[in-house]
């Protein structure tokens, strides 16, 4: 295990994507330390501003406030980094593999692109989480995001693949151009949700409104669910009480795209 | 070395058995009962390959399933991998899909897989999706009562078909209840499935027939009432012979499956335990009764 404490605030953003296991990997604590980490526009060392214990294996703890400490464990391919704390922007933006787990928030854009593994946070997460950056053809594209808490907006915005579940509530345009993969918010969702998604499910164990591009199907059971639920709660997500057994109205949409997408509402009677 | 159990006689003689391919199906549904409405007919009319094409039956209620409710396995056997694909989409298809509440999963994690769902999705008729869950694809079929879910492919392994067992018994009395014994006790086994009726076989096969087009027709030495026309197997005392036939997706549970088996048939009675075997040139396993009693306990 290599621990990371943080000994020193960036007074700008720190550039922290050399934090990941596949860098550390083998590394004696020295080496990782004279790792280079941008602040601001300056160059600058992992060992300026982390005290570096361990002895470089594939997991990785982080101890303290890291919300300027930028894209921790970007493009990691496997191992676990640990934050004891809260994270800045880009956490996990883009990994393949591993796991990130986070006790405290994390900043936005966490989980951008992911394209594998899985971040579980304790917290809140900020806008963009499983999304896709600016100009970008897709989101997270396979993997597995957990928020305890709250999520900002924008959440798996052009998602292709992979699941989301927020335990809180999310911002508005949740699921905005989706082009498939699961989306399950067990609080409330903001406005705006699943505008232009193209296929993909989002679910919703609070009532919503939604997009007069959608339309009522049904209500139904769908199995799928089950199967989701089940691999949150081996993952150590709590799950209500009755969402797993119970019905929820399905909505089609947004027919401003194909239609073929699905808003799934809990029917809570 | 003669060998005896309850005073009954194992015969030192073998079961032959054949290399075939097997897979193992997981149906879930709201309840049991309409999961084992499904089981039961998806392994409807596949006692033997010898005109059914395939073999099958349910392997076990399951307490953990992947969707969470409740649950069988059902083990199906085939020749060949094309056939035993066939016959997975063809069951599925018309016996899973078909069952009201039902959902179906790959129950054996193999790297040789076969397409199934992703061949029962078009039933969909385009309006299919499915979703990928730890790298496993589902897909979601649209069905009048809701949405089917089938996964994507199901895991394939060789496997074994065609031990047995033959419980020669005073009285058809007798060696039923002997029987019903075996199968209890044998059901228990994991990864094997009994193929016939209640496990059992009344009308065990000999290879071939006097007629030209029968590929295999009455067991005669085995038969009581033959006796004196025949060359019988069976001492003066045996009216009556029950066969139990094993499938397993590996040798080691067909031989723990027998041995339970002959352990639990041995009541009074019974006269002998013998197994079936067509002179070890047809089948590629030979499972020795006195060899699989020695390796092992009832247990």
């Amino acid at each position: 295990m290599t621990t990371l404490t943080l000994k020193l605030q960036p007074k700008a953003p720190l550039e922290g994507e050399a934090i990941t296991p596949d860098n550390f990997l083998g590394k004696p604590a020295a080496a990782i330390a004279g790792l280079p980490a941008m602040h601001g526009n300056e160059p600058a060392l992992l060992g300026d501003f982390f005290q570096v214990d361990g002895d470089g294996s594939e997991e990785i703890v982080l101890v303290g406030d890291l919300r300027r400490v930028k894209s921790i464990a970007a493009g990691m391919t496997r191992g676990t980094v640990i934050i004891q704390g809260d994270a800045g922007m880009h956490l996990g933006a883009g990994m393949r593999g591993g796991e990130i787990k986070v006790y405290g928030n994390a900043g936005d854009w966490t989980g951008a692109e992911l394209a594998g593994g899985k971040i579980y946070i304790r917290g809140n997460a900020g806008h963009g989480l499983g999304g896709a950056y600016r100009g970008s053809r897709r989101g997270m594209n396979r993997g597995l995001i957990i928020v305890d808490g709250n999520a900002g907006n924008e959440v798996g915005a052009v998602m292709r693949r992979g699941v989301i579940a927020v335990a809180g509530n999310a911002g508005d345009f949740t699921g905005a151009f989706m082009i498939a993969g699961s989306l399950i918010v067990f609080g409330q969702m903001g406005i705006r949700a699943g505008a232009g998604l193209l296929r993909g499910s989002i679910v919703s164990l609070k009532p919503a409104e939604l997009l007069p591009t959608y339309r009522y199907a049904c209500t139904c059971r769908p199995d799928f669910l089950n199967l989701i639920y089940q691999k949150l709660k081996r993952e150590g997500m709590s799950i209500p009480d009755g969402c797993a057994t119970g019905a929820y109205k399905r909505y089609s949409g947004d027919f401003n795209r194909s239609g073929k997408g699905e808003i799934l509402i809990y029917d809570q009677r | 070395m003669p060998c005896y159990i309850n005073g009954v006689e194992i015969l030192d003689t073998y079961a032959e058995a054949f290399g075939m391919w097997g897979s193992r199906v997981i149906i879930t549904a709201v309840n049991r009962k309409w999961a084992h409405e499904a089981a039961a007919k998806m392994t409807g009319f596949a006692t033997s390959v010898i005109a059914c094409r395939c073999e099958g039956g349910i392997e076990a209620d399951l307490e953990q399933t992947p969707d969470g409710r409740p649950g069988v396995s059902v083990l199906l056997f085939a020749p060949t991998k094309d056939l035993l694909q066939h016959q997975l989409i063809d069951r599925i298809g018309q016996c899973v899909l078909t069952c009201a509440t039902t959902a179906c999963f790959n129950g054996l994690p193999s790297e040789e897989q076969m397409s199934v769902g992703g061949q029962l999705r078009f039933f969909g008729d385009t309006f299919q999706s499915s979703k990928l869950i730890d790298r496993r694809r589902y897909w979601r079929i649209p069905v009048m009562e809701g949405e089917f879910l089938v996964e994507d492919k199901f895991g394939v392994q060789r496997a074994v078909a065609g031990g047995n067992i033959l419980i020669l018994g005073s009285s058809a009395t007798v060696a039923l209840e002997a029987a019903e014994l075996a199968v209890e006790a044998m059901r228990r086994t994991h990864g094997i499935i009994l193929p016939f009726p209640g496990g059992i076989v009344r009308s065990g096969s000999k290879v071939g027939s006097r007629y030209k087009f029968l590929k295999a027709s009455t067991n005669d030495p085995f038969c009581p009432s033959l006796r004196g026309l025949v060359s019988s197997s069976l001492p003066e005392e045996v009216n009556s012979v029950y066969e139990i036939v094993i499938d397993g997706l590996d040798i080691g549970a067909v031989e723990q499956a027998t041995r339970v088996g002959i352990y639990a048939a041995c009541i009074p009675g019974i006269r002998r335990i013998a197994a079936g075997n067509y002179g070890g040139n047809l089948g590629k396993f030979k499972i020795h009764l006195h060899k699989v009693l020695e390796e092992g306990t009832p247990a």
